[in-house]
């Protein structure tokens, strides 16, 4: 790894340790009592807790984000896919995708649990709502991004459709695609929570309520910083693969 | 006489955009033998690109007669077409080397000598070593070169070249017509190129094509009697003020 990338590094690390630190200084320093804000260590101890079933609540929320993440990209770049092969079902359907989008996300859960019942599955398809559109809308844009001139010359060696979509347009929808995808995994994380808060039997966010109903504050701290582990995994994954796929300039922020 | 590689017969085009018509060429007919280097230039909206997307098969034409290919040098216009334009348009996430093999690879050429024949391009254009850089890593007149070697890479017999320099400084600009001038030579193609610049029309053509506009027309069409190889300091011959001034004179710039 060259040395930039080690100072980056470093100071990243820096920052968070600096932030916990702060947080715990602050939590002695001005004597918070615990039932308001724990110190991290509390936090952490909660852990050692096993009628809180951690793993259980872990794998139940990590299901929902991943899962509905994962659906997320799939249906959200194949629909964009789509659009840009059939100018019919783009000007149908695009406008009525962006109303759609219009739809306070959140607002559509209860209706899902009605629709579905409550449970891991029901939040998998709330998280896929949540983030779904931005993935679609950011692919379709760059679906739309390609040079007409370098159509031409594509087409003035009769060029395939399917040539043209593989070797120009899809490449060059990949940072669009990516950077809509890392829009939608702060969605994903929101709205796995969400369907948890609204009814559920497991789950992080589901146990953050019930453990408010007793104020035991550090588990729900901790709760909270294994919801944000879970979206940091999920955003690091998704900056890997961009590193992997995306040439560093053709990157989009 | 030959029978000349490119035949135009009062072709025209009509750009036809819902209720409105537009005539972007009125009649156009012009005569171009093969591995001639002509220069069209006109002012602008005049029809230039109009005229290369014609030639491409890119646009079909509404009336006239567009012959390319003669029996000496047969033209096959799926895989006979080399573009350059202003812009360079390398794909991003290509190294140079695979931007140069693309036209090869759409083709369906065997890959293997496509990339022989991309390295020994880069090499002409000037660019050999940088094979595996990405283009971001390379300065806009580097660019533009391997642009112009990706639209050799399939032994096109017609390159078609739309202000390939126009975005380029000035110093690039003429350091890139010698070298265009030099890949000319050696590669024997027949290149049309559409330029701004009346001087560079000039100093590259075997002819020059002059367009004016409404009615988007031929206003002139001359060879230019300058000897090859040319230098820059063929500019200073007395003929070479004689063409600009004639071009000059028929866009009423004096
Ligand atoms: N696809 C199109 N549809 C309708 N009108 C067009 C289209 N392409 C070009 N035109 C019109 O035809 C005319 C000629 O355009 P063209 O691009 O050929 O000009 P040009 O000589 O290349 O100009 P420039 O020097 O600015 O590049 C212009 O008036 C332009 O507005
Ligand atoms: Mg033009």
């Amino acid at each position: 790894m060259s040395a930039a990338n080690w100072r980056k590094i470093t100071i990243i690390t820096l920052v968070h340790i600096g932030f916990v630190a702060v947080w715990w200084g602050s939590v002695i320093l001005m004597e918070v009592p615990e039932y308001i804000l724990p110190t991290p260590w509390q936090a952490l101890k909660t852990l050692e807790e096993e009628n809180y079933n951690w793993l259980t609540h872990f794998i139940a929320t990590s299901q929902e984000i991943f899962g509905g993440y994962i659906m997320a990209v799939v249906v959200g770049v194949g629909f964009a896919v789509m659009f840009s092969w059939s100018k019919v079902t783009d000007e149908a359907f695009m406008p009525l995708l962006v109303t759609l989008n219009m739809i306070p996300k959140v607002a559509m859960a209860p209706l899902f649990i009605v629709w579905l019942r409550f449970g891991v599955d029901t939040n998998i398809v709330i998280t896929f709502t949540i983030c779904f559109f931005p993935i679609l809308l950011n692919t379709a844009r760059g679906m739309r991004e390609v040079e007409p001139d370098l159509l031409d010359l594509v087409k003035s060696l009769h060029g395939s459709q399917w040539q043209i979509f593989t070797k120009i347009q899809l490449p060059g929808a990949l940072p669009f695609i990516f950077s809509g995808m890392k829009v939608a995994t702060v969605l994903a994380v929101a709205g796995a929570i969400v369907g948890e808060f609204i009814q559920s039997d497991r789950g992080l966010g589901w146990f953050m309520l019930v453990t408010q109903e007793a104020l035991n504050t550090d588990a729900m701290v901790m709760a909270l910083l294994l919801v944000t582990l879970i979206g940091v995994i999920l955003y690091g994954l998704v900056i890997l693969l961009e590193r992997i796929f995306v040439v560093q300039d053709a990157r989009v922020e | 006489m030959e029978t000349p590689f490119i035949s135009l017969k009062n072709v025209r085009k009509v750009y036809r955009t819902r209720d409105i018509e537009f005539e972007a060429i009125s009649s156009v007919s012009l005569d171009i033998s093969n591995g001639e280097l002509v220069c069209l230039v006109g002012p602008s909206g005049c029809g230039k690109s109009t005229l290369l997307r014609i030639l491409a098969g890119l646009h079909p034409h509404d009336d006239g007669d567009v012959l390319i290919g003669n029996s000496e040098f047969p033209f096959d216009p799926t895989k006979d077409i080399g573009m350059v334009f202003q812009q360079p348009l390398l794909l991003k996430w290509r190294r140079i080397l695979e931007n140069v093999q693309l036209p090869a690879e759409i083709l369906g050429l065997p890959m293997k000598a496509a990339r022989e024949r991309a390295k020994d391009l880069l090499n002409m254009v000037g660019l050999d070593g940088f094979e595996d850089k990405y283009p971001y890593e390379l300065s806009g007149g580097m660019q533009q070169r391997a642009a112009i070697a990706r639209a050799l890479v399939h032994d096109p017999k017609l390159i078609l070249m739309d202000e390939p320099f126009g975005a380029l400084d000035a110093m690039t600009r003429e350091k890139m017509n010698l070298e265009l001038l030099d890949i000319w030579q050696k590669s024997q193609k027949t290149i049309i190129f559409v330029t701004h610049g009346i001087q560079e029309a000039v100093f590259l053509g075997t002819h020059v094509a002059v367009m004016s506009p409404s009615p988007a027309r031929l206003a002139d069409y001359f060879e230019v009697d300058l000897p090859h190889p040319r230098k820059l300091d063929i500019k200073t011959h007395e003929n070479f003020g004689v063409y600009t001034r004639r071009i000059y004179d028929l866009l009423g710039m004096d």
